[in-house]
């Protein structure tokens, strides 16, 4: 039966090709805003590592000034000195770890026609690449040793061994940095992180980094700071070497706990090192530290914007209004088939089956709305993807759960509009339409 | 068959009241032909639905086919429809998208056949009014008689206990509408007994039973001629 209706209401729709477009229009341009914003705010609040975000925690001290909080009503700072993230990283209890922070620097090609660049610089641990599951195209991340010793080591992005390599396998081979050489032990393929979490304090949408140093290397090559710093007071003395011993902090700091043991344990060991640093006459706060998983830590930063989730609700409400408009699209295609609906009913249609007839005909409809919604929806974040450049790539696009979503939301959509027209229509009394037919 | 005791119905508006139907009594026998006329407003074609179970009743008793129809819930009427009724309507009623073939089949969808014995029913319906060869055209594609006649096809395809007919050549030219109640004899010939409304008193005459309905009642019951001849026989 289910393949008559579906014929019926093929024809239903062909006989009226005007009114169908409409109000597969209709709902194509709801469907189009609401996926578009639903993308947008479905891929900004995705679980960017969801194999392991509620074993991957963002460190918070609260280091800052016995006056007021870092952030009401009562925020500890959003990263660390440098003074607290190596000491976490030398003592912390856990199996992995790693403090970073982002930093630039100009890379000196080798050969005939190539330009420096200045590169986007992430200094950072060697469990770094362990516990964000980076992928390697060639070579691994550096040894311990050389994260203790500052080796002069560097593991390239894909995109900046191809800058600078052509894409070979650059393991081995030097790079210039700073005016210093550097050699390559690894290069990353293919890794977009959206959001990048690891460091939402310089934007969680930016792109990758080009390269990645022994953390240590800040000190040594006194590497300048990217990103927010943030001082609840002035750094005593001058030099690079009083700001990395200030109370400023531009430091991000990750550790993986597997168990809820071993997070208790590592929350222990925060309060005994703030303790410990209060003997020392800092952290005059009360203890305020922080353990946050990955989710918890991209919700705490707002990484989905107040804004886009306005315009998500914006939308709805747009499709709503295009919803009322299919309704009376609906009606009005409906009272062109009272007659053929009574002469049903008269020949032994139930009410459900004509339901059922109308019903189909409305997820017809809704699926057209939704293709064209879908196209539409693409359109727009083509649009934003256009506006708003390199900040949202790949963010802007529909995988295949999102189309899924799309058709479900137009079909849901389409027959929510077509219940009151179908109820409607098929509650007129079959004999007054057949006569005056 | 179709039995009807003192049926009342009144139509009620916030401040009118009709009464369509007053204590309205008849019984149709199988294998009957009869004719039901009277003037516009005197409850014929009110009789006509409620008889064809597209309208209720407000009192009395209405039994069809040794069931009374009083209680019956929307999918028992539906089925009753479905399998003992074939209507046929003065504007035909055909769905203009579907083909001859397709119109035929509509109450047939509602029934639980195979896909073969709806084709041979469909065939051999559009065989009795003669548009076998035409099953594959639109109506638009038909002159009027001949939509008719598919109409007619569509009632008989379910083979129906009785077809009721609302002034089935009202919208044809005497030539078609001749034709058309030839084709209406020739189906009672086989058994199949036909309830028909019509305001034209020359087509009730070819019925067997005429009945005149005023103000709701049956005022007046004859026999037709051929009836009588057959009686005086």
């Amino acid at each position: 039966m289910w393949l008559y209706y579906t014929r019926l209401a093929w024809l239903s729709l062909k006989r009226h090709p005007l009114l169908s477009l409409l109000m597969s229009g209709a709902i194509a341009l709801g469907i189009g805003a609401a996926m578009t914003t639903i993308t947008i705010n479905y891929l900004m609040s995705a679980d960017p590592i969801p194999e392991k975000s509620d074993r991957l925690f963002y460190v918070q001290l609260d280091n800052w000034s016995p006056n007021e909080p870092y952030d009401e009503p009562n925020e500890p700072p959003d990263q660390l000195t440098y003074t607290d993230a190596t000491a976490l990283k030398a003592q912390a209890p856990a199996q992995l770890q790693t403090a970073m922070a982002q930093s630039n620097g100009v890379i000196e090609p080798q050969g005939l026609g190539k330009e420096p660049f200045l590169a986007r610089l992430r200094l950072t641990h060697n469990d770094f690449f362990t516990m964000f599951n980076s992928p390697f195209l060639y070579g691994q991340g550096w040894s311990d040793s050389a994260d203790e010793s500052g080796d002069r080591r560097i593991v390239l992005s894909k995109a900046a061994n191809e800058e600078i390599f052509a894409g070979e396998n650059s393991v081995g081979r030097t790079v210039r940095l700073e005016g210093k050489e550097f050699r390559v032990v690894g290069v990353l393929d293919e890794w977009v992180l959206k959001p990048r979490f690891y460091d939402v304090t310089t934007g969680a949408f930016n792109e990758m980094e080009d390269a990645y140093l022994p953390f240590k290397l800040k000190e040594t090559m006194e590497l300048p700071n990217s990103g927010n710093t943030n001082c609840w007071k002035m750094p005593e003395g001058e030099g690079f070497k009083s700001f990395l011993t200030s109370e400023c902090v531009n430091f991000q700091f990750w550790a993986q706990l597997d168990s809820t043991q071993a997070k208790q344990e590592y929350m222990s060991f925060l309060n005994a090192y703030v303790e410990e640093q209060k003997k020392l006459g800092r952290f005059p706060r009360p203890l305020n530290n922080r353990l946050t998983d990955v989710m918890g830590w991209m919700e705490h930063e707002n990484v989905v914007d107040d804004d886009a989730e306005v315009m998500m609700y914006l939308s709805l409400m747009f499709l709503a209004v295009c919803l009322l408009n299919t309704i009376g699209l609906l009606l009005t295609k409906f009272s062109f088939k009272t007659g053929e609906i009574a002469l049903r009913r008269a020949v032994g249609a139930t009410r459900m089956q004509l339901y059922q007839q109308q019903f189909v005909e409305t997820v017809l409809i809704g699926i057209a709305g939704g293709i064209g919604g879908l196209i539409l929806a693409a359109l727009g974040l083509l649009g934003i993807e256009y506006l708003y450049g390199e900040q949202v790539n790949d963010l802007a696009s529909l995988n295949l759960p999102l189309l899924g979503i799309g058709i479900v939301l137009a079909i849901i959509s389409s027959v929510l509009a077509g219940a009151y027209p179908t109820w409607r229509t098929c509650r007129i009394p079959p004999a007054s339409q057949l006569k005056s037919e | 068959m179709l039995v009807m005791n003192n049926i009342t119905k009144v139509f009620r508006t916030e401040t009118v009241e009709t009464h369509a139907l007053k204590q309205f009594s008849l019984t149709v026998n199988e294998g009957d032909f009869v004719a039901v006329t009277g003037p516009s407003g005197s409850g014929k074609t009110t009789f006509l639905n409620i008889a064809g179970l597209l309208e209720s009743f407000d009192d009395g008793e209405y039994t069809l086919d040794g069931r009374s129809v009083k209680h019956l819930n929307d999918k028992q009427l539906s089925q009753l429809r479905n399998e003992k009724i074939g209507f046929i309507f003065q504007s035909f009623n055909l769905i203009p998208d579907l083909n001859l073939f397709d119109n035929v089949d509509v109450p047939l969808r509602y029934r639980k056949l195979s896909k073969a014995e709806r084709k041979e029913r469909i065939e051999h319906s559009l065989d009795v009014v003669g548009l076998a060869n035409r099953m594959r055209h639109l109506p638009s594609q038909l002159s009027g008689g001949q939509q008719q006649r598919v109409a007619i096809a569509r009632a008989l395809a379910g083979n129906p206990l009785f077809l009721l007919a609302d002034e089935p050549t009202g919208n044809l030219d005497s030539k078609m509408a001749d034709s058309v109640m030839s084709l209406l004899e020739d189906i009672n010939q086989t058994g199949t007994t036909i309830v028909m409304v019509t305001h034209d008193l020359s087509q009730a005459e070819r019925a067997h039973r005429h009945i005149q309905v005023l103000d709701g009642q049956v005022t007046e019951q004859q026999l037709s001629k051929p009836e009588l001849a057959t009686v005086n026989a």
